[in-house]
């Protein structure tokens, strides 16, 4: 047989097409959901487990028939712990990719680098990542822990623990922990007590030899630490190794979120008091199934957080309100999230809030133990009010701000 | 909630947190624990700017991969401590050997060919850096990992000191010494001497200076490795740690001069009692902040370093 161009091209053209076809038809079929996390990098403790719970829930969904009859199909991308690439990505995804919904973001930084692309774009976007709080965007989904359902629990039952009421914070810094810090200190005089200092530490900063003997001479009767990164570990070792942590209690609004918990010895890390929505300690049965789902898709579970079952949520409450709805639409998502659609899962409830968008969740005292968290007390269905005070969606839909707390 | 009557609550079983609180505090005790934290920056800048010492100082080979050779001793250590070795022979003798060995294999296969080459030399060691950063990355995981300080906290006065700052301190002083003994008393060291000089001398005195350079490049290694590993316990590890030793490693060196022992010592000394001025009155950024813009001033009155202008001649 002679093949001549014209013939070959002809061949080629046709094969191609067919190849492409019925793809193109399971594509326009399929309702695309977008990730965008850093799943390698110096954030990739956070992100990857958050990339896992996202694709544990999507299968979930498709395995019990989809969601209204189509499957989703997941459009991923790594952000390499880089913040310029969350706004490429972001364009990507929404110009491109045209997805229906976007979960994502890790740092505060990264969210405020793409919430206005999805915002422009008309692109529904979840960001399932514990934060300093105040965001008031109609097209925005936070179903992380704001300080007042943290800070606002854990310092007084901190500075009660502590039988004291003079409070020295030492927070990382950037906004999350300047802002943080400012609402610690509102918590604690509102608590009747007194802030006596408060010290702010780059992310890189691994020597707190200095600080730990200013502390002393300050003599607080407690230490709220929201300090983040693996730098920042360091003034956990070495508040133990001066020998500090059995004569000043501490407590973190961030410690354990990254399983750091883990990381610290018993004797280095016992008695630490936290406050979250999220341990893999929780003994529940919701957890327990949930941690069994999550080993028979990946394994062992040890890796998983706060910040992955925020995830997880994330995506099963978008299902929900795309069901409600009838439609993967975003005006008529939103209608039907607004509406305070809840999910029960391994966390508890926890329930949109239809004026701020935030959720409303169970939060747990814990106090670190032999490298797990041991739930002291649970306070059930605690609102997002520090955001409730100052944002309003129902009110003015338009809003496009952070709200920042003055004091 | 009632505000809460602060002295029968103390005294009702919270006297765990009444002991360090209510010791008097006097001026003498914070004077101590204020030297020590001194001594303590002083002797981890020695730790951090050694092995680079003897490879910058001695065979001009800019090792921009110093700091990953730390964070290699970190992971060296913690590895061994996790397979039951002794936390003090996993610090001094494996973690040291292990980075040597691997100091020795990078000189063989990368550095040798770009002696006296300053450019390509950083150039080659910058990519070794991220080598290893991405090594370290795919074995460890990029987790913060760590271990706790073997030594106690004690009590001085009414403050709580960390014991192991005295390790460190101990630690390096010994260090310095063991330099000083090895180029000063021993051959091998007054042979090393000789071939950073005049490698042709030495050679024609029938030493190869190939050798030599091999040599010291492996011991420049080892004290990285074990700078890191007596670190390691202080910090959370993670393979980027590398970076935050490097540019105190070469402010501390560079401003030194070309003196090995008395650069490090008197450079190191000049740093760390300045950024723990600032940081005690002030706050740690400023601390940092201080050291930096000291290095900056010092260099533009001393281009030649320390040991260029004083103490010139000594090792």
């Amino acid at each position: 047989m002679t093949l001549n161009r014209r013939k070959f091209l002809g061949a080629t053209a046709a094969m191609t097409g067919a190849a492409m076809l019925p793809r193109a038809v399971l594509a326009a079929d399929a309702i695309k959901l977008g990730s965008i996390v850093d799943t390698s990098g110096i954030f990739d403790a956070y992100g990857k487990p958050m990339d896992m719970a996202l694709r544990l829930a999507v299968n979930e969904i498709n395995g019990a028939g989809g969601l209204l009859g189509r499957k989703i199909e997941v459009i991923a991308y790594d952000t390499q712990s880089d913040m310029a690439l969350y706004s490429q990505y972001a364009q990507q995804l929404t110009r491109q990719d045209k997805v229906d919904v976007v979960h994502g973001g890790i740092l505060s930084a990264s969210r405020e680098a793409i919430r206005q692309t999805m915002r422009k774009t008309k692109t529904l976007y979840f960001y399932n990542v514990q934060y300093e709080g105040g965001v008031c965007d109609h097209n925005i989904f936070c179903n992380g822990l704001t300080p007042a359902q943290q800070a606002e629990v854990l310092v007084p039952w901190a500075m009660k623990e502590a039988g004291g009421k003079k409070v020295y914070t030492l927070a990382a810094d950037y906004n999350y922990g300047q802002i943080t810090a400012r609402w610690i200190e509102k918590y604690v005089r509102d608590a009747g007590g007194e802030v006596l200092s408060t010290d702010f530490f780059p992310l890189d900063v691994a020597d707190f030899g200095a600080t730990i003997a200013k502390i002393q001479t300050a003599a607080p009767d407690l230490v709220i630490a929201p300090l983040v990164g693996g730098a920042h570990l360091s003034f956990f070792r070495q508040w133990a190794a001066s020998g500090m942590k059995d004569k000043i209690p501490l407590a973190s609004t961030t410690l354990g979120v990254g399983n750091e918990h883990k990381v610290l010895t018993p004797e280095e890390g016992n008695g630490i008091m936290v406050a979250y929505s999220y341990s893999q300690d929780l003994d529940t049965p919701a957890n327990i199934a949930f941690k069994e789902r999550w080993s028979a898709a990946y394994g062992d579970p040890s890796a998983l957080h706060e910040l992955a079952i925020s995830t997880y949520y994330g995506v099963h409450t978008w299902a929900k309100g795309v069901e409600m709805a009838g439609s993967v639409e975003r005006d008529a998502v939103i209608a039907a999230l607004e509406t305070g659609v809840s999910f029960d899962g391994p966390a508890g409830k926890y329930t949109v809030d239809p004026k701020t968008h935030h959720a409303t969740v169970d939060v747990h005292l814990m106090k670190f133990k032999d490298q797990k968290m041991d739930v002291v007390e649970t306070l059930s269905q605690r609102p997002p009010i520090d955001t409730q005070a100052v944002c309003d969606l129902e009110a003015n839909p338009d809003d496009n701000t952070q709200y920042e707390i003055q004091i | 909630m009632p505000p809460r009557p602060e002295l029968p609550l103390r005294r009702k079983g919270r006297g765990r947190f009444l002991y360090a609180q209510n010791r008097p505090k006097d001026t003498m005790d914070l004077s101590f624990v204020i030297l020590v934290e001194m001594l303590y920056a002083v002797a981890s800048l020695i730790l951090i700017g050694a092995g680079l010492a003897v490879v910058f100082g001695m065979m001009k080979v800019i090792n921009l991969a110093h700091g990953e050779f730390m964070m290699m001793g970190g992971y060296a250590t913690i590895t061994a401590v996790n397979l039951g070795v002794n936390v003090f022979v996993a610090m001094l003798i494996i973690a040291p050997l292990i980075v040597g060995l691997i100091g020795l294999v990078v000189e063989r296969l990368v550095i040798r060919h770009l002696y006296g080459r300053l450019v390509d030399t950083m150039l080659a060691t910058w990519g070794l850096s991220l080598f290893f950063i991405g090594m370290t990355t795919m074995i460890f995981g990029n987790t913060t990992t760590g271990i706790s300080t073997p030594i106690p906290g004690f009590a001085v006065g009414g403050y709580q000191i960390n014991g192991y700052n005295f390790f460190i301190i101990v630690v390096a002083v010994l260090l310095l010494i063991g330099i000083l003994a090895v180029l000063k008393t021993t051959r091998a060291g007054l042979v090393a001497r000789g071939a950073m000089q005049r490698a042709d001398m030495a050679a024609s005195l029938g030493y190869s200076p190939d050798r030599i350079y091999m040599a010291t490049f492996f011991c420049g290694s080892a004290l990285s490795g074990l700078a890191g590993a007596v670190l390691a316990p202080l910090v959370g590890l993670v393979p980027t740690s590398g970076g935050a030793y490097i540019a105190k490693a070469f402010i501390t060196v560079i401003a030194g001069g070309p003196s090995l022992v008395a650069g490090l010592l008197s450079s190191a000394g000049f740093f760390g009692i300045v950024s723990r001025i600032f940081t005690f009155a002030i706050s740690p950024v400023i601390g940092e902040v201080a050291l930096l813009v000291a290095a900056v001033i010092l260099l533009r009155l001393l281009p030649q370093g320390i040991t260029g202008r004083f103490l010139t001649g000594r090792l």
